[in-house]
């Protein structure tokens, strides 16, 4: 108290001066902003702190296992031939990097003509570096947060919003995604031996992400275009479609039409000639029986 | 002789007494003396059926059409063919609250709120594909045995309307539900009818009174559908068993079969009770496949909206044979000039090549006969084999057939088996020419040579396997010959006629001009029949039976086996 009161006087003894407000103006803009550097925000600065060693780390990574085909900077790499190795990952965002990697897309193996999913090569810490390190390079669609794509929110709502909310996920899906993924979400053919997958057994995460970056030949589906609250739909209603039963018995591989026709030649007619062919025989053999008898 | 005589037996034993006057008695005699169908009754049901499994592949068709009328009765009941839109509020919930026509409602309503619908639609459905199914095959059979000629080419051409009549009602069931795939399907046919050249627009505006997709064209589907070709396929069936009746059943050449009599069952009670249980059959398998394998999920295709189509659009089976040809068909055969375009690639593989193909099945009996200049009756049947360029021919079609389907199903195709659905393309565009031509001279080829082994086993017995050595010490495999029924199938057949050109000149000298069309018959009859082997004359069967006795005498020793004794005494 004394003290504060002592520099109380000292100041008021300075007050006069030109520049007093000025200093009085700093230094509590010094005082205030130490104090807040010091106790306040202390996760600022620790985060900007771990998100420069976290893309230092997806650096390190990065320069290991992508840039010979993405380059040392994500730039991307052509070949000799002028064919592009990797493509650039300028702007692709985290999330591309978070979808590629976490359903083992990336690294790609084999350039070919559909790159698919396999078994992941990272862990999650280090796909959330790679991620953070593609982020870095230039702006673009971050990883989601669990509350963009996580659909349970829809499953609480009230059955009649929850029926509309589901059903307008359906109309979405009907829309923009069946004429590459078939109705059932048991995926299609694309142009030279392309073909978009079966979106069963393909997490949340991952469809919200595949929209939000539209791999290869799909197509990019931004916020601006379907909204994070519509791809929740969408995302609950393939989960509706994956769980709800099998109405009307076995799917038969849920291929349309194609697949019915190979059951019913190879299942109904290949059994009931089966059966023609035993009844006409039947009457040969007991005839043949009672000759021989 | 053991069938007729069989049959016989049932009816022997006692005497048939009046006794007490049953109801059922007096009724049935009530009918009889109003509608005398007794005498008829007992003429028809004395009818005789030959008996082997492909006789059965028609009527697989006619129960599965009874089916079809059964269930597709029922389904009428709730269906409601129209096309006003309403929000949807059953039970399916994904879907509660869309906006949707009451067809596709009425379908949910059938599928999810009505006892037993969902069984029914999928058993009306899956009994569509076997009615189809089974005819295609049932004509194969009528085809590859020579069933068609005279004097059942009217018969035939019953058939292959039918087929076509079928097809068309399969594709107008497949519009009503008014799902995501039926619509496309609707779509898709708006299309081929704006294809044809110039009546084409005209065509699709009476179709569907107003521009696609209007309001009117599920409506008019449902009258076509229970109404327009269920009934002119009930009559074409009446016609079709009558006329079965009236001809009698074809059989295969065999001991004691000839082209004026008919071996096999009566009707009643053998045949009948076959048949009777073969529909049992038919119904039964229809019903698994109903309560266990979905069809045509239309609550997941949800309802058509023309802004929306999924991969794997197909039509059914029976359809895809045209849309394959037109996946496959080269983008270049679309022409325009003066303002016009022609979308001949749609006309040309969906409107004028079924029309081409229909036209040629409804004329192949009559072409065939114009071939062969042959004006016999004939019941007995061939063997595929014993018409070499024929089945050939059917070879080629079937050929045609599945290549063409495979191009309707290329996407699926492509992911399943991990092909690129260009090369499919690719591929399909060569196979669809050279396949059918490969196929006809590969089988061509191969009945012959299964001719030619017929006719050596007819001459000269077939191969036992025993190998025998003679007292100067020479080693000979012992023959046998076939037994009475394949021998007969053999030698019993008729010989094939090549037709000879008339003379240039004919007896008084005056040349005759030799037309075209006649050399085109004659070379066409040529490359029909000049190949095939004839069965063998008696004097060569006679010949080869004086070669066997000089050279091995054995036979009769052959006849101590049990087995064989039969055969040797009916064969010399
Ligand atoms: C063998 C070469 C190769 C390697 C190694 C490789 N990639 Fe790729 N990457 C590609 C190619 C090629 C594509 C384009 C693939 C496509 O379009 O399907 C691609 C695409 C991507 C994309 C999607 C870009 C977009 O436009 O959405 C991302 C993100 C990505 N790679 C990240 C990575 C990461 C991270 C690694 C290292 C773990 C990696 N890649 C390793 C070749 C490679
Ligand atoms: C133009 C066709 C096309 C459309 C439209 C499309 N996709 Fe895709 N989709 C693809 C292809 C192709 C891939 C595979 C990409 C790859 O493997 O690199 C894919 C991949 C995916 C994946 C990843 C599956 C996996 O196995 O990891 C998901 C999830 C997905 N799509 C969801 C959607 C959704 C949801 C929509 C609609 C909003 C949609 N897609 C629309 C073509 C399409
Ligand atoms: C040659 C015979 C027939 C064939 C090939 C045939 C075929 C079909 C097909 C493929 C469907 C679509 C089924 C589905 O929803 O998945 C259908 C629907 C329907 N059929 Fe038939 N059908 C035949 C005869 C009949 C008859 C005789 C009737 C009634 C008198 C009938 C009434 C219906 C009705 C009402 C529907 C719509 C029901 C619905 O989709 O929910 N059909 N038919």
């Amino acid at each position: 108290m004394r003290f504060l009161n002592r520099s109380a006087g000292r100041l008021s003894r300075h007050r006069r001066g030109r520049f007093a407000g000025l200093a009085v103006l700093l230094v509590a803009l010094l005082v205030t902003g130490g104090a807040y550097a010091a106790l306040a925000p202390a996760g600022q600065a620790e985060q900007s702190q771990d998100n420069a060693e976290l893309v230092e780390q997806g650096r390190e990574l990065f320069l290991v296992g992508c840039s010979t085909c993405h380059g040392q900077n994500g730039e991307g790499v052509l070949d000799v031939n002028g064919n592009q190795l990797g493509p650039s990952l300028q702007g692709v965002g985290g999330a591309a990097v978070d979808f590629q990697v976490g359903t083992g897309r990336m690294p790609m193996v084999q350039p070919g003509q559909q790159n698919p999913r396999k078994s992941v090569a990272y862990s999650d810490d280090e796909t959330a570096a790679l991620a953070a390190f593609v982020q870095s390079l230039a702006p673009g669609p971050d990883v989601p947060d669990e509350s963009d794509y996580d659909p349970s929110s829809i499953y609480e709502l009230p059955e009649d919003e929850r029926d509309a909310a589901i059903n307008r996920g359906q109309q979405i899906f009907l829309t923009n995604c069946t004429a590459c993924h078939n109705f059932n979400g048991r995926g299609g053919a694309m142009p030279r031996g392309g073909y978009a997958p079966t979106l069963r057994g393909v997490s949340d995460k991952h469809i919200y992400e595949a929209m939000l970056t539209g791999p290869s030949q799909m197509d990019v589906f931004s916020d601006g275009n379907i909204p994070p609250e519509n791809k929740r739909e969408v995302i609950a209603f393939l989960e509706t479609l994956q769980e709800q039963p099998q109405q009307g018995g076995f799917s038969l591989g849920g291929l349309g039409p194609v697949g019915e026709g190979l059951y019913v030649w190879v299942v109904g007619i290949g059994g009931l000639v089966g059966f023609a062919v035993w009844i006409a025989a039947h009457t040969t053999r007991t005839k043949k029986g009672k000759e021989t008898a | 002789m053991s069938t007729t005589s069989k049959v016989a037996d049932t009816n022997g034993g006692t005497a048939a007494r009046s006794g007490k006057p049953s109801k059922v008695g007096a009724a049935a005699n009530w009918a009889d003396e109003r509608l005398g169908l007794a005498g008829l009754a007992k003429k028809n049901l004395r009818k005789v059926f030959p008996d082997h499994w492909s006789f059965m592949l028609g009527e697989i068709a006619l129960w599965s059409f009874v089916v079809l009328l059964v269930t597709g009765v029922f389904l009428t009941f709730w269906f409601n063919p129209s096309m006003t839109e309403i929000e949807y509020q059953g039970s399916y919930a994904p879907l509660r609250g869309s906006y949707i026509s009451e067809a596709f409602n009425s379908s949910l309503h059938i599928s999810f709120d009505v006892r037993g619908g969902l069984l029914l639609r999928q058993m009306h459905h899956w009994a569509a594909h076997l009615f189809i199914g089974s005819m295609l095959i049932h004509m194969m059979r009528v085809f590859l045995t020579g069933a068609y000629r005279k004097p059942r080419e009217i018969n035939w051409v019953i058939g292959v309307l039918l087929l076509t009549l079928g097809t068309l009602e399969g594709f107008t069931g497949y519009s009503l539900p008014d799902d995501l795939l039926s619509g496309t399907g609707v779509r898709a046919a708006d299309g081929f009818v704006k294809s044809i050249p110039v009546i084409g627009t005209y065509g699709s505006f009476l179709l569907f009174g107003d521009e696609f997709p209007g309001h009117s064209i599920i409506p008019r589907l449902y009258i076509i559908h229970v109404l327009l070709i269920p009934g002119l396929i009930l009559g074409l069936i009446a016609a079709h068993m009558l006329l079965l009746v009236y001809h009698k059943h074809t059989q295969w050449p065999g001991p004691g079969r000839t082209e004026q009599n008919v071996v096999g069952f009566p009707m009643l009670p053998v045949y009948a009770a076959k048949a009777g249980g073969f529909f049992f059959i038919v119904f039964g398998a229809t019903a698994l496949m109903g309560g266990l394998m979905t069809i045509n999920p239309i609550w997941m295709y949800g309802p058509y909206d023309p802004t929306k189509v999924t991969a794997g659009s197909q039509p059914d089976w029976y359809m895809g044979w045209p849309d394959g040809l037109l996946r496959i068909i080269p983008g270049w055969t679309e022409v325009s000039f003066w303002g016009v375009t022609l979308a001949l690639p749609v006309f040309l593989t969906v409107i004028l090549m079924p029309t081409l193909i229909i036209t040629f099945l409804i004329l192949y009996p009559f072409i065939d006969n114009w071939i062969s200049g042959d004006k016999r009756e004939h019941h007995l049947l061939q063997r595929p084999r014993d018409t070499p360029a024929r089945t050939g021919l059917m070879a080629a079609l079937v050929t045609f057939y599945v290549l063409a389907l495979f191009a309707g199903g290329n996407d699926i195709i492509a992911i399943r088996l991990d092909l690129s659905i260009n090369q499919i393309t690719y591929f399909l565009r060569a196979a669809i020419f050279l396949g059918p031509i490969l196929a006809f001279w590969i089988t061509k080829r191969w009945c012959i040579s299964l001719q030619r082994h017929a006719k050596e086993q007819a001459l000269h017995g077939y191969e036992t396997g025993i190998i025998e050595r003679s007292p100067d010490g020479a080693y000979s495999e012992r023959h046998l010959p076939l037994p009475d029924a394949k021998q007969a199938l053999i030698v019993g057949r008729e010989r094939d006629q090549l037709l000879e050109l008339e003379p240039a000149v004919d007896k008084n000298g005056v040349e005759r001009p030799h037309n075209r069309k006649e050399r085109l018959r004659l070379a066409l009859n040529r490359f029909w029949f000049a190949d095939n082997l004839q069965p063998p004359t008696a004097a060569e069967i006679e010949a080869a039976h004086h070669h066997h006795d000089g050279h091995d005498g054995h036979e009769l020793e052959a006849g101590a086996h049990d087995d064989d004794r039969d055969a040797l005494v009916k064969g010399h």
